[in-house]
């Protein structure tokens, strides 16, 4: 009696680990399928001449040459006002923040910002940068969009890694008796800066793929030159994939396909650089 | 100690610590910003349209005569992506998030990680290419009258996409549970599911539900994988398989089109972007609640 529903037992114990395994293994299959499928239809389009030619009516003439460039100049936009407004956040929150209303109010602020549809970013640049300052449809009001978008998740990322730093370090400096500034910019800092980096890197990653914000601020979908000012037009891979996966003919399909595998092979290296400084920080601060 | 050299000391500090404070203040800027640009914007189209026309309206036709601006149409399209995925990713998340801290050994942990990491990194727009060229086919050689642009399939892709977010989440909730309760589950020779059943899910169930509450609330703002296969046709339907309209693929289609600025037309964006904004922010807070009572619970 015992011995059949303890079979009973083991039995559904087996089945939902078969099936959970199925599940998580099947992750790895959605990846592949994906890749593949992009792959096999964009890899006839890429060339050189690929990466060197503009956007063109033609199929077999278009290019990504300013969709590159434009991603570029925000991506370095981006970095320069996102950066050190993040970074400078996140020390105010862990080292100097008290814990008040104040305090609290940020934190939650900040956790909510990051779950605010990038569309409505795209509204707040499109009436803000757009036309109240008057930026036009340019780089500038593009990267100040973006950044806007990407500032919490530096927030919270830097702030994880400014946690990290044990308290021991801070106290040993103001033993010899540096201030708070000096405790946080020659030691706090530097130890926390690769796990900064890592953050960073993944938000501009993000930064790199996200489209809806910039189709709202109206960032052109042809643009046959590349931005010379930061208040010139501009366009982003993206979008640009966004606008030709949205034609109908099977052949812009292809471009959009090619056009996506260069933009996975951005966040790819992005990514594996991100990696790379996650482990040296784990190797070269082990504090446990 | 030389007293100029304190007092520029202190100046430094107390510069840098202003220049500290301002940064994390525009954090509350941008926030104060979205909702005063959304809300006069809405506050002019609303004193044109009566409020419970949008709400309650069926037909959503603002750019064609004779105009209409009943959101329920939109508000629906989202709803039909938002459950769909939320079909997807809440049991697949939930399940691998159980396989990964019950079942998987360290190596399987080390290579299912990355791979759901590079999953959620996918910018959204090769989600809406993959939806449209290999999902549609799919769905069209098994069921014939599906239309180009779908439901079914931007829903599928949305589901893909946000799963990543549920399973990390899951996961830390399910490795917050302390192993004392488990070890107590084992004590009594249970097996590993009725353990995961009757003790970890539960144990970490409001996590779990926060993780659900934010992924339902990515889903309602997701724009690019639905605009791109969902479609452009607000309409009342049940059927998964018509195009569609979401509240977020509406915004995209005015602001690619050529409509003029300051008219009623234009304003719809900002009303159907308000909209959008609570609804997030109402979901963001409540799955922020119940992720901090959590913690309390543990800690």
């Amino acid at each position: 009696m015992i011995n059949k529903q303890l079979d009973k037992r083991q039995k559904i114990d087996r089945i939902f680990k078969t099936a959970a395994n199925i599940v998580t293994w099947s992750s790895l299959v959605i990846l592949a399928i994906l890749l593949y499928h992009v792959s096999i239809t964009g890899i006839n389009m890429l060339s050189f001449e690929f990466l060197d030619n503009f956007p063109s009516r033609f199929p077999h003439k278009a290019g990504i040459k300013s969709a590159l460039h434009g991603s570029v100049w925000m991506l370095v936009l981006v970095t320069i006002i996102s950066v050190p407004i993040g970074v400078s956040s996140a020390i105010y929150l862990e080292e100097y923040g008290k814990k008040n209303r104040l305090t609290k109010f940020i934190e939650i602020n900040i956790a909510n910002l990051a779950g605010v549809p990038s569309i409505v970013y795209g509204i707040l640049g499109l009436t803000m940068f757009v036309r109240f300052m008057q930026f036009d449809r340019s780089v500038l009001a593009g990267s100040f969009t973006m950044s806007l978008l990407i500032l919490p998740v530096i927030i919270i990322s830097s702030r994880e890694a400014i946690r990290a730093v044990p308290n021991n370090i801070r106290l040993g400096a103001y033993a010899v008796g540096a201030t708070k500034f000096q405790t946080i910019r020659h030691h706090v800092l530097p130890i926390a800066t690769p796990g900064i980096l890592t953050g960073v890197i993944l938000s501009m990653s993000r930064a790199i793929g996200e489209t809806a914000p910039l189709i709202m601020i109206g960032a052109l979908t042809y643009v046959a030159f590349v931005p010379e000012s930061v208040m010139d037009p501009f366009t982003t891979l993206p979008i640009q994939i966004f606008n030709w996966a949205s034609r109908p003919q099977a052949a812009f399909h292809e471009v959009a396909a090619a056009g996506i595998i260069i933009l996975l092979i951005v966040l790819l290296f992005m990514n594996a650089l991100a990696i790379f400084f996650r482990n040296y920080a784990n190797k070269k601060y082990d504090f446990n | 100690m030389n007293s100029l050299l304190k007092n520029k000391t202190n100046l430094t500090e107390r510069i840098f610590e202003k220049i500290f404070a301002f940064s994390s203040y525009i954090s509350i800027l941008t926030t104060t910003l979205i909702i005063y640009i959304l809300f006069t914007e809405s506050y002019t189209f609303f004193s044109n349209i009566p409020i419970t026309d949008f709400l309650f309206g069926t037909h959503w036709e603002p750019l064609l005569e004779p105009k209409s601006f009943g959101v329920l149409p939109l508000l629906f399209g989202t709803l039909m992506i938002v459950i769909g995925s939320a079909f997807i990713c809440i049991p697949m998340g939930l399940i691998i998030a159980i396989y990964l801290s019950q079942y998987a050994s360290k190596k399987t942990r080390r290579i299912i990680k990355p791979i759901l990491e590079i999953l959620a990194g996918i910018p959204t727009v090769v989600y809406g290419y993959f939806a449209l060229t290999f999902i549609t086919p799919i769905l069209r050689t098994f069921i014939p009258s599906t239309e180009i642009f779908n439901a079914a399939s931007g829903a599928i892709v949305v589901g893909i996409m946000i799963l990543p977010m549920v399973a990390s989440l899951c996961d830390d909730a399910l490795r917050s549970v302390p192993k004392s309760l488990k070890e107590g589950g084992f004590a009594l020779g249970t097996t590993s599911f009725e353990v995961i059943r009757g003790i970890l899910v539960p144990s970490a169930f409001s996590g779990i539900m926060a993780s659900f509450v934010l992924a339902i609330s990515r889903a309602f703002g997701e724009t690019m994988a639905v605009t791109l296969a969902a479609g452009a046709t607000p309409r009342f339907t049940v059927n998964p398989l018509e195009s569609i309209q979401t509240m977020t693929a509406y915004i995209v289609q005015v602001s690619l089109g050529d409509t003029p600025q300051g008219g009623i037309e234009y304003q719809t964006i900002f009303a159907v972007a308000a909209l959008l904004f609570i609804v997030t922010l109402i979901m963001n807070l409540i799955s922020n609640f119940i992720m901090n009572k959590y913690r309390e619970v543990y800690d």
